[in-house]
């Protein structure tokens, strides 16, 4: 059970939250200019990397997302940061 | 006899074993209690239903696997090794019929050289593993579970925290546990023994000048002083994720108990465990492990044999052999190692450069060849070295290297917070050791797994077969895999197969260790979540009144609710409550109905980007149906959302995709817009909301005294309008899930008994109805009014209702728009929105029933039925479906299958009764 830090609640249990994107991902738009090819990359293709990651979460017990540095392999949490993901 | 006990004292208790009367006493496990009573075979092994012995004296043993029946319950697979015994056991041997020493399928044995390891999975290829599968079932296996007895779920799990958690309360765990304490910092230790002191009691060593007991019990005390807490009977069985450790307490009287602790940082004290040695036959009952018979004798008085032979490549062994003989046994001592030298001292004959040629005694250890000099004895006592226990470590991730001078693993490069001590460092003595490892090619039938009965031969066969990685050994001869998870055969196992392919040890390596460290009983993992507390159903406010109304309760999206009211068969008073409610008025108990305020001057952008439909040009006080979609624009929920004012929201979704829309609202506006400008406030546990609807629905309002202007110019199908209910809010909107006159009437929580009590007193001289959940699903079905995840599935978009107007002409973005326009979101043979008529005069369809047309090969599916009821007003069953083009075939009749029967079905439209809408003012 991992402990995440929550930038409102402090470490909580990991089942109290859960991933929302890859940080950084911007979603493509506006609807009409975006390539069928870039949307579905938004969509569905991660860059899921092996190591350290930058990624936002949501913390579903107060309702906060925020960005969260982690390693996929450690599962050693490095940096956590509140407000604009 | 072979085992006795050597002294009388101790208070009496009465047992049996394989149905046979027993005394042991108090103080005892099973098998402590078995080996004062001489019984030698205990059990039949997994596969070849070979007899076995106790090898072990704790959570190692291999062998002695029981089913324990105390008052009339039976608890299967228990350890005899570290069960205490209790006055008026009934002890079973497993996989062994009737008893373990008369086993009826002994004889298995005799088929063996057919029965190699993967014979099984042989079977998949030739002939049909469909033959064999039963009848390996029927003779391999442990325990019989008893169907009568369900486990109380009542044992607590304890969260914990402390600077250090010391796992082992062995010497090296007791003086890091109290340095610690001493230091300052907050610890506890756990120690799976009843007893601390670990195998200093056993050795009868003195610590620091004092007993071990002695010093063992002061350090306990001296722990607790410090503000420090021991555990006992507690096993730390695993380490998971950024180092919490779950620990299983075992308590008498008291329910087991479950910590999961976080420590600051942990101390692994958990010792080692003495191997086997590997040579024909030695798995007679009567071989044991060394360290096993001296614990048997210190700890219980039992003396496990008069004439000894003590096999062994290591120094230890002869603490043991030099106790056992001032015991009063004969004992030879077969030391394996060239270097040792003859000799004979009190009691005592040693061997030097001894060989294990054979066993004798098939029930049980008569004599042993040594050096080819026969010898009789009735036990064979083995010690090939020890195991450090270092499986916590690498459940951590740790690495272990190999350490020449103890002929063992040991933890490697460190672990942050986990340090390991004593013995299960390595920390071992002077051994002296000289290894004994299995030698490729030996002859005879050489046990490495016990448990699971896997031979030298098993290993050679495994890599011949090219299974030469220890992850496919395990896998392939189950090595390992057994209930103690090769706690003894882990290392002979990994040795056999570096002898045979002529790799060192450590490039062999060790197969990956893996939590529970022993067998946990699930009642101690689950606790008390089971039964209602495994997925605690949400209440209504209500649910006092609905049972006194006679309502039946089933589960909606994870609220209780009533289904229906009242003591008759479901349909008909579901059929009742449906009739009633198109012909009086129902109540209807919608309090789950979501209630979620956004509010702030960027509300209306948050709700616009959340839906479908654009909700900011609503005018005040009124509402609009819409959808919300996912990113995939696929339907994740609909509702209606109010515009109360300009900067104040209102969104009822669906009552079980509350939580999922506060969170996707919460989502774009913190990601998406300024979170100081926009608000979500989910207030749907804080009001209740009662509906009533049907044509005299008015006249029930009318009567509530509600302050609100119920003329249709003012408050019109989809408004929504501000009163008040016995000096409270009250919010009055006329929305419709029935097609009928509705009006949805929420007020604050604190009033939610006194209006539903207003309300059946104003519907009693309307002849209201109390409708339950049936109904109410039946009603909008006949209006073809979708439920969000029954009517739709994940690939439904709004489109596939036929609702295009935004997709065409909305400017702007919204959550999901773009996929509206993939190539798939507009193929034109996707599962559209329709109704279905039953077309061959039979009853109503059932839920799931695919339809099908011809397609090449065969048919295909084009859609299936999702919704289906035996409709009261329609005068017809009604049904919806999702149908391949289904928007352009209405009146089309396709055929319909379920469970082999083939029905026929028109395609209509999804609106059953009032297709004109005028009950919706009538």
């Amino acid at each position: 059970m991992q402990l995440f830090p929550c930038p409102f609640c402090g470490l909580r249990d990991e089942t109290e939250f859960s991933f929302a994107t890859e940080a950084g991902r911007g979603r493509p738009e506006p609807a009409a200019e975006v390539s069928a090819d870039a949307w579905s990359s938004y969509l569905h293709f991660g860059a899921n990397p092996k190591g350290a990651t930058r990624e936002v979460w949501l913390h579903a017990a107060c309702g906060e997302f925020f960005v969260m540095e982690r390693d996929t392999v450690t599962h050693m949490v490095t940096v956590q940061e509140a407000g604009e993901p | 006899m072979t085992s006795t006990r050597l002294s009388t004292s101790g208070r009496p208790l009465a047992f049996t074993f394989d149905g046979r009367s027993f005394s042991g006493r108090e103080g005892d496990t099973i098998a402590s209690a078995l080996l004062a009573n001489g019984v030698r075979i205990v059990g039949r092994s997994f596969k070849y239903h070979r007899p076995r012995g106790i090898v072990g004296a704790w959570s190692e043993e291999p062998n002695a696997v029981v089913d324990v029946t105390l008052d009339g319950k039976t608890t299967p697979n228990l350890r005899a090794t570290t069960e205490p015994l209790v006055d008026g056991m009934a002890v079973r041997s497993v996989n062994a019929r009737p008893t373990a020493e008369a086993d009826r399928l002994g004889l298995l044995d005799r088929l063996s050289p057919f029965l190699p390891a993967g014979f099984y999975y042989k079977t998949f290829l030739w002939p049909d593993w469909h033959l064999f599968e039963p009848r390996i079932r029927a003779m391999a296996g442990l325990g019989r579970l008893d169907p009568a007895h369900e486990p109380p779920a009542d044992c607590p799990v304890v969260n914990a925290r402390c600077d250090v958690l010391v796992v082992g309360g062995g010497r090296s765990g007791l003086k890091a546990a109290l340095a610690a304490a001493r230091a300052g910092e907050v610890v506890i230790l756990v120690d799976d023994r009843p007893l601390p002191s670990g195998s200093s009691i056993d050795r009868e060593l003195e610590i620091d000048g004092v007993p071990a007991v002695q010093w063992a019990a002061d350090a306990v005390s001296a722990i607790a002083a410090a503000g420090g807490r021991v555990l006992s009977r507690t096993t730390a069985y695993g380490i998971y994720d950024h180092n919490l450790v779950c620990c299983w307490e075992r308590r008498t009287g008291d329910a087991d108990r479950q910590w999961r602790i976080r420590p600051g940082r942990i101390v692994i004290a958990a010792g080692a465990i003495e191997r086997p040695l590997v040579f024909a036959d030695n798995d007679r009952p009567g071989v044991m492990l060394a360290s096993a018979a001296l614990h048997y004798l210190r700890r219980h008085e039992v003396l496990v044999g008069s004439n000894i032979v003590v096999a062994a490549n290591n120094d230890r062994a002869y603490e043991t052999a030099r106790a056992l003989a001032a015991a009063g046994a004969a004992v030879t001592v077969a030391d394996l190692r060239e270097q040792a030298r003859a000799s004979r001292e009190s009691g005592i004959e040693i061997l030097a450069g001894a060989t294990i040629d054979a066993v004798h005694g098939k029930a049980g250890v008569e004599a042993v060849t040594v050096s080819g000099r026969r010898i009789a004895a009735d036990c064979l006592l083995v010690s090939g070295g020890y195991t450090p226990s270092v499986h916590l470590f690498c459940q951590a991730k740790g690495r272990l290297r190999f350490d020449d001078a103890i002929s063992a693993f040991v933890p490697g490069d460190a672990v942050p917070g986990i340090s390991v001590v004593g013995s299960a460092a390595g920390e071992l003595g002077d051994l002296r050791i000289v290894p004994a490892w299995p030698r490729a090619g030996a002859k005879g039938r050489q046990w490495i797994d016990f448990q699971n009965d896997v031979t030298l031969k098993d290993v050679e066969l495994a890599a011949r077969e090219n299974f030469r990685s220890v992850e496919h050994l395990k896998r392939y001869t189950t090595l390992g895999m057994a209930t103690d998870q090769g706690k003894t055969s882990n290392m002979n196992g990994l040795a056999a197969m570096a002898a045979i392919t002529g790799r060192s040890i450590p490039e062999t390596g060790t197969t990956t260790y893996r939590p529970p460290f022993v067998p946990v009983p699930f009642t101690v993992v689950a606790g008390r979540r089971r039964g209602e507390l495994f997925n605690p159903v949400r209440r209504l406010p209500l649910e006092a009144e609905h049972r006194a109304a006679g309502a039946v309760f089933r589960e909606y999206g994870g609220w209780l609710r009533p289904a229906f009211y009242g003591a008759g068969a479901a349909t008909d008073e579901i059929r009742r409550e449906g009739l009633q409610a198109r012909e009086t008025v129902a109540i209807f108990d919608g309090s789950p109905l979501g209630k979620i305020e956004v509010f702030g001057p960027q509300a209306g952008e948050v709700v616009d980007y959340n839906s479908y439909q654009t909700l900011s040009t609503l005018k005040p006080g009124r509402t609009r149906y819409g959808f919300m979609l996912t990113e995939s624009g696929v339907i994740y929920d609909d509702g209606v959302v109010t515009k109360l004012a300009d900067d104040h929201y209102v969104v009822s979704c669906s009552s079980g995709h509350v939580a999922g829309v506060v969170l996707r609202l919460e989502e774009w506006r913190q990601d998406r817009f300024d979170r100081s400008r926009a608000f979500v406030h989910n207030l749907t546990p804080h009001w209740a909301t009662l509906t009533a609807c049907g044509p005299r629905a008015r006249s029930l309002v009318a009567a509530l005294s509600l302050g609100i202007d119920l003329d249709d110019a003012v408050l019109p199908h989809m408004a929504v309008a501000a009163g008040s209910f016995e000096g409270v809010p009250a919010r009055v909107a006329r929305v419709s899930f029935t097609g009928d006159r509705s009006y949805e009437i929420s007020v604050p929580l604190s009033k939610a008994t006194a209006l539903w009590r207003a309300m059946n007193e104003a519907g009693r001289p309307l002849d209201a109805v109390l409708m339950g959940s049936e109904a109410l699903l039946m009603l909008r079905a006949e209006k073809g009014y979708i439920i969000a995840g029954k009517d739709t599935d994940g690939t439904t978009m709004p489109h596939d209702l036929g609702i295009v107007g935004p997709r065409d002409k909305r400017q702007g973005e919204y959550a999901g728009k773009r996929s509206l326009f993939m190539d798939n979101a507009l193929d034109a043979d996707r599962q559209q929105f329709v109704g279905l008529a039953v077309a061959d005069g039979g009853a109503m369809l059932p839920v799931g029933a695919h339809g099908v047309e011809p397609a090449a090969g065969g048919r295909r599916s084009i859609g299936y039925v999702t919704s289906s009821y035996d409709s009261p007003n329609a005068g017809q069953p009604v049904a919806l479906g999702l149908i391949r083009q289904g928007l352009a075939r209405t009146g089309e009749e396709i055929e319909i299958v379920h469970l082999g029967k083939t029905r026929r079905a028109r395609i209509v439209s999804p609106c059953f009764f009032d297709p004109e809408g005028v009950r919706l003012n009538g």
